[in-house]
């Protein structure tokens, strides 16, 4: 008896170690997004003095309506919402044609075709080459050069495919008695049951391109057509050295400080308010993926 | 052939959707494979790459100039130390992680927890680099105000070679562990929960059933992905070293995906930069296909 009683009782000390320990970590998460958050709205007195922390000493939206009020961050954030948009659905269809045809086992070429895509997979050809072809294209400074390189990712495609695998073939076979074509069976009975798995690969999809900026790097070569994250880029390593800062006529440094938390904040906060309401969907395609069969 | 073109007709509509997904893989995958030979070639402005004379020591010119180039070694050994020091420090923490998290009795408090450690891995490189900065920057950054306000000297998180290896792991650990912990969380779930009532009847405590179950019973997860992440030890991210380095610390910081960029697309010598990407992507697919074999002998299931 009490014996049960004090093992019992350490069953709860346990709990509560672990309980700490998960509330560390999540403030490890959070304090630099916070610190962050705090520096944009800032007054910039107290940034030259570096007395902020992880609230914001003289309070005020300054940094925001510059960033807001400046062409160039909203025309690229417009323009980077636009291209996530493009990228999302033109790599979600790309990804439903390629791996709904593979699950049919008896499809003539099918383990040639899954030969071709898995040795994508393995090697690549280099950066060089994938520049090389660009070029030749006539895509460097396309804006198409953003959109199509990525708009099929392998990895992603055979996410889809183990999630199509687990649809009964009985539903297809079904469709088929009743005399309905492949790709209606794929609209009206593969598409339909496979909202988690389209939600999952939306965000993927959405997150890399919100959040890539190498290929614009490398490829874009007009900077109207320069993503978010790549303005981003540019601002955050050119605004240190001060020519750059006077010229763009932020002379004071506190704000220079301040101005660039709040482009940080802005260009993060749209997937920040995405992602946990799709968390359900993602973990399982996570899962999914590292489940290959 | 008759069996063909029957299967060939019932299919066609498979056929006409697979099209576009193979036309964009030969297009954007396997095309760029022509420009390989470039490593082997003196490149030439407006010459088709099959026209292009072929290099001195039979073609290996710009091999052997890669690995007489100091640049060049410096940025393999970075690579490799990096990806290295990533390993060490990023593995196990998404599996510890998880074993927390496996821990947690309270529903409501472990699915904010999950939450809020994947925020990290939603954002890009540019900005954990600026978070990066924001933190650890010399006169302004949250950690130093700290340390200077304790009247400590200032830490040069970012401009002292040594330093900066530790910040880049560390905000790399940052950005992954939670998003990593996801597939462990759900090899743990898995378990079956008869295994963990057994061992409470035998008087198992806490530590002993994570010793004992949870982590034998993620074994082959871990070493699934151990091995997968031993065969990228040579694989080299672009966007992650590019938005962290600065010219204080190029000699840690220089790594091959970014040597390539700034010798090749910057530089313009491309035989030489396509010759380096070449090595990098036999070598990692020679470690791919050992780290299966290896994972195979070991009697676990391998990667493919």
């Amino acid at each position: 008896m009490n014996d049960r009683i004090i093992k019992s009782s350490k069953t709860k000390a346990g709990d509560w170690i672990f309980v700490i320990i998960c509330v560390v970590v999540c403030l490890i998460c959070i304090l630099p997004m916070l610190n962050l958050l705090a520096k944009s709205l800032s007054g910039s007195d107290f940034l030259v003095k570096h007395e902020v922390y992880l609230i914001p000493k003289g309070f005020n939206l300054e940094a925001y309506n510059t960033v807001l009020k400046d062409p160039k961050y909203l025309r690229a954030f417009v323009w980077t919402v636009v291209l996530t948009v493009i990228c999302t659905l033109v790599s979600l269809v790309m990804t439903a044609i390629c791996a709904y045809p593979l699950i049919y086992q008896d499809l003539k070429g099918r383990g040639f075709f899954n030969i071709i895509i898995t040795i994508t997979m393995f090697f690549n050809a280099g950066t060089i080459p994938n520049y090389l072809l660009m070029n030749s294209l006539g895509l460097l400074s396309n804006p198409l050069v953003l959109i199509l390189p990525g708009c099929l990712s392998v990895y992603n495609m055979i996410i889809m495919r183990s999630f199509f695998y687990g649809i009964p073939d009985s539903l297809r076979e079904s469709a088929q008695i009743d005399g309905a074509s492949y790709i209606k069976i794929l609209f009206s009975i593969y598409l339909p049951l496979s909202k988690p798995v389209m939600a999952t690969l939306a965000l993927f999809y959405a997150v890399g391109r919100w959040n890539g900026y190498s290929d614009a790097l490398m490829y874009m070569k007009d900077k109207k057509y320069y993503p978010l994250q790549l303005l981003l880029y540019n601002v955050i390593n050119n605004i240190n050295s001060i020519e750059v800062a006077t010229q763009e006529g932020f002379s004071t440094p506190g704000l220079n400080e301040s101005l660039k938390a709040a482009i940080v904040m802005f260009s993060t906060i749209p997937i920040l308010c995405i992602y946990p309401w799709l968390q359900k969907y993602f973990i399982h395609g996570v899962t999914l993926g590292a489940v290959k069969e | 052939m008759k069996n063909t073109g029957k299967a060939v007709k019932k299919y066609w509509q498979l056929y006409l959707l697979l099209l576009l997904p193979l036309l964009y893989l030969i297009i954007f995958k396997y095309i760029p494979m022509v420009y390989i030979q470039i490593a082997f070639k003196e490149y030439k402005i407006g010459m088709s790459p099959f026209e292009m004379p072929l290099a001195s020591n039979h073609g290996f010119k710009y091999f052997i100039k890669a690995f007489s180039n100091k640049d060049f070694l410096n940025a393999l050994r970075n690579t490799l130390l990096l990806n290295l020091l990533d390993l060490i420090a990023g593995f196990p923490a998404p599996i510890i992680f998880a074993l927390i998290l496996n821990e947690l009795t309270f529903k409501r408090f472990k699915k904010v927890t999950q939450t809020i450690a994947y925020m990290p891995h939603f954002l890009s490189w540019v900005i954990v680099s600026s978070l990066a900065l924001q933190l650890f920057a010399p006169t302004n950054g949250f950690v130093n105000q700290i340390i200077s306000n304790f009247g400590g000297e200032p830490i040069p998180f970012l401009n002292d070679p040594a330093h900066w290896v530790a910040t880049y792991i560390f905000m790399g650990v940052w950005q992954s562990f939670g998003w990593n912990s996801i597939v462990y969380l759900a090899a743990i779930a898995g378990i079956s929960p008869e295994l963990y009532e057994a061992a409470s009847v035998d008087g198992a405590g806490r530590f002993s059933k994570m010793w004992h179950i949870t982590l034998p019973g993620i074994r082959p997860t871990i070493v699934v992905l151990l091995i997968m992440n031993l065969g990228n030890i040579l694989g080299s991210s672009f966007d992650r070293p590019y938005a962290f380095q600065n010219n204080m610390v190029m000699n840690v910081a220089n790594v091959i995906a970014t040597y390539v960029y700034k010798n090749g697309i910057k530089g313009l010598q491309f035989s030489l930069t396509t010759a380096v990407g070449l090595f990098q992507s036999i070598i990692c697919v020679i470690f791919l296909l050992l780290a299966n074999w290896i994972s195979r002998r070991l009697g676990e299931r391998g990667i493919w």
